[in-house]
């Protein structure tokens, strides 16, 4: 089998709160990404998504946890010893308005990474920029324009060319197309599936659209209060979902055609990160809920599918 | 039959500091009671500034009112006094929108504010105020209606303390105080995860089906819309482009850009279904594209979509704005 990419073990970010409680926003995952490869992450709101992408790219220091990447702790390197995994892995966020400087041309925001890491400069940096909105599928003479003369599929496109700039090896996307219409989300899934290929990118692909997942995915994994409850291939995980929260969730998926609305599959709300539950931490809102489900917290067993629950 | 609401050739423009922009350019949309109507489209295509149209919300100005009239009942909704349209408000049509929070006031506790809108409806009604117990107990029965528990309990909280489904259920049981006959849902469930937005739609097609309520649901999501509506119909850039039997929309698309944009959802259940984009992107409706407003986009375009704006006609059993809806098959 190949080395991973990227292989985190133990990963866990707790907010502390007044009076000794704690917001356990990550509580504990562990997760290995092989080169060339794209891992959904999904999940609903507060599960904690955004903040492993956060972790994994070293924006937000964690409470505990390993986070090897080609190798290497990163986990634990100060910000020099940082360097070259800042060129290694990028991100790119959902909301491609507020991820683009409104003073800045085109040029001037992909170009900057390749200024700050001394990369390129003059002619050469001109030619590179040129090079990368072409490879993003941008007409040249968008150079010079700024972030309001764009629309929102094109400023994403901007984002995407200015986190290729120093040939990235994992590209971390969180809801990248979550802002954008349909048709337009449509085009960039279409181009990000192209550029992994042609680049031979590693994704990680954050999302709460189960469908647009689908589409870009290998392989999945399922969020729940901080803690991933299922994750193996995409086909298997969505076609035969195992743990009863994954169920749920591709219960209440409704597909584009009429007359199918389904029974809501799941009751009551998600308990806040401060409140995680005492043994399976779904099993509040468990159908296949047992008297050991309150008492023993399940751990992500199996092989290639994995699940954390008693009764999976 | 009259049509509950009555929409004609309604064209709706926003002055503001770069110019005028045409939003709604001649919308023609009847609809009778009982039926439950969705409508559907991308960013700005004018969905919302049409519901709120029904209500009279759109400020104006900066809006402007171009042509064309709504008619509720068959009364004229730009004609109404103060009584009438209140009325038209509480009990012709109501209207949930995406964010709860915006429409609650974070200060008053839920029973507060349900008691201040009962006792309103009641005004608007022309019938003797409600005391405030009265109105209390119909404001718990409201809860219990859009099956929230404890509603007695309930109605001593804040906005704030209650989750994004509460407070969208909140907002519906304010929203049948008054006993409507058409219920306006524009992005309901959008600000939602999938798991509540199943409970919020589940309760919405209940309490249209068991109190006979007219539905018009504003969604970019073509599930949502497929979920709840038996006739769908189609926005782009602030014109109806196709308006069918939701079977028929889904099934046999006639509008370019109907089939453009079924082409790019991604269905869980299809994964060899690959999305395809449409390409180019929506334009700016200070000076939008003459002729048929789709045709710098459209795949089937000719000379003369450019040159004539096309208007909506029946073309096997639905209605369709394209020149070239017999060929689009
Ligand atoms: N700085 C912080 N202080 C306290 N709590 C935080 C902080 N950042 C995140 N959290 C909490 O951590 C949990 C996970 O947050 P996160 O934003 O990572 O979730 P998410 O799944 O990405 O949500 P969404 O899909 O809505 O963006 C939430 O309960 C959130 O309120
Ligand atoms: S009228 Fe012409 S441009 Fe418009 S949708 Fe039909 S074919 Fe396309
Ligand atoms: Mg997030």
């Amino acid at each position: 089998m190949t080395a991973p990419l990227l292989e985190v073990t133990g990963l866990a970010k707790t907010y502390p709160l007044k009076g000794g409680r704690a917001v356990r926003a990550v509580d504990g995952i562990d997760l290995a990404l092989t080169p060339g490869e794209s891992l959904g992450l999904v999940g609903e709101s507060g599960c904690g998504k955004s903040t492993v992408a956060r972790l994994l790219l070293r924006l937000i220091e964690p409470t505990s946890g390993v986070i090897r990447f080609a190798g290497t702790n990163i986990a634990t390197l100060s910000d020099a010893a940082l360097r070259p995994f800042r060129r290694d892995a990028q991100i790119i966020f959902q909301n491609p308005h507020a991820a683009l400087n409104p003073r800045r041309t085109v040029f001037a925001s992909v170009a900057e990474p390749l200024v700050v890491q001394r990369i390129a400069s003059g002619t050469e940096l001109q030619g590179r920029v040129a090079r990368l909105l072409q490879q993003v599928g941008l007409p040249e003479t968008f150079l010079w324009r700024y972030p309001h003369e764009l629309s929102g599929g094109q400023k994403q496109r901007v984002c995407i060319a200015r986190a290729l700039a120093l040939e990235p090896k994992l590209v971390v996307l969180d809801e990248p197309t979550s802002a954008l219409d349909v048709s337009v989300q449509a085009q960039i899934l279409d181009f990000l599936q192209d550029l992994r290929t042609r680049f031979g990118l590693t994704y990680l692909f954050i999302s709460h659209n189960l469908a647009v997942v689908r589409q870009v995915c290998d392989r999945v994994a399922v969020m729940y209060l901080g803690r991933i409850v299922e994750e193996g291939p995409a086909e298997q995980v969505f076609a035969a979902p195992r743990h009863p929260y994954t169920r749920a969730l591709v219960a209440s998926v409704l597909p584009p055609r009429p007359g199918a609305l389904p029974d809501a599959p799941l009751a009551g709300d998600v308990p806040n990160a401060a409140e995680i539950p005492p043994g399976c931490r779904f099993a509040p809102r468990c159908p296949l809920r047992m008297e050991r489900c309150t008492r023993d917290d399940p751990a992500l067993e199996g092989n290639a599918h994995r699940v954390a629950c008693w009764a999976a | 039959m009259t049509p509950l609401l009555d929409i004609r050739g309604y064209r709706l423009a926003f002055d503001g500091f770069e110019g005028r922009a045409e939003v709604l350019d001649g919308i023609d949309l009847a609809v009778q009671p009982g039926e439950t109507v969705g409508i559907v489209g991308e960013t700005g295509c004018g969905k919302s500034v049409l519901a709120r149209s029904i209500a009279r919300l759109v400020e104006m100005p900066p809006g402007r009112v171009l042509g064309g009239s709504i008619a509720f009942e068959g009364q004229d909704v730009f004609a109404m006094d103060g009584r009438a349209l209140a009325r038209l408000r509480g009990h012709g049509v109501a209207m949930i929108f995406q964010d709860p929070m915006t429409y609650l006031n974070p200060v008053f506790s839920i029973g507060s504010q349900m008691v201040d809108v009962i006792r309103a409806h009641d005004r608007a009604e022309g019938r003797s105020m409600r005391a405030r117990p009265a109105a209390r107990t119909r404001a718990a029965e409201l809860l219990a209606a859009v099956r929230l528990p404890e509603p007695d309990r309930l109605l001593d909280r804040y906005p704030h303390e209650l989750s994004g489904g509460m407070r969208q259920r909140v907002l519906i049981a304010m929203a049948l105080s008054g006993e409507p006959r058409m219920l306006v849902a524009d992005e309901p469930t959008t600000a939602l995860d999938v798991t509540i937005q199943a409970q919020v739609l589940r309760l919405i097609a209940e309490l249209v089906a068991t109190r006979g309520l007219t539905l018009l649901l504003i969604s970019h999501d073509l599930g949502v819309i497929g979920a709840l509506c038996r006739r769908v119909v189609v926005m782009y850039a602030g014109t109806v482009v196709e308006d069918a039997d939701a079977g028929l929309l889904f099934d046999r698309p006639r509008h370019p850009y109907t089939r453009g944009l079924l082409a790019a959802v991604p269905d869980l259940a299809r994964p060899d279904h690959r999305v395809a984009g449409i390409p180019g992107h929506i334009p700016n409706l200070l000076a939008p594209p003459g002729g048929c407003r789709f045709h710098p986009r459209c795949p089937l375009a000719i000379p003369r979509c450019a040159a004539e704006k096309p208007g909506l006609r029946d073309v096997d059993g639905r209605r369709v704005a394209c020149h070239r809806a017999e060929e689009a098959a």
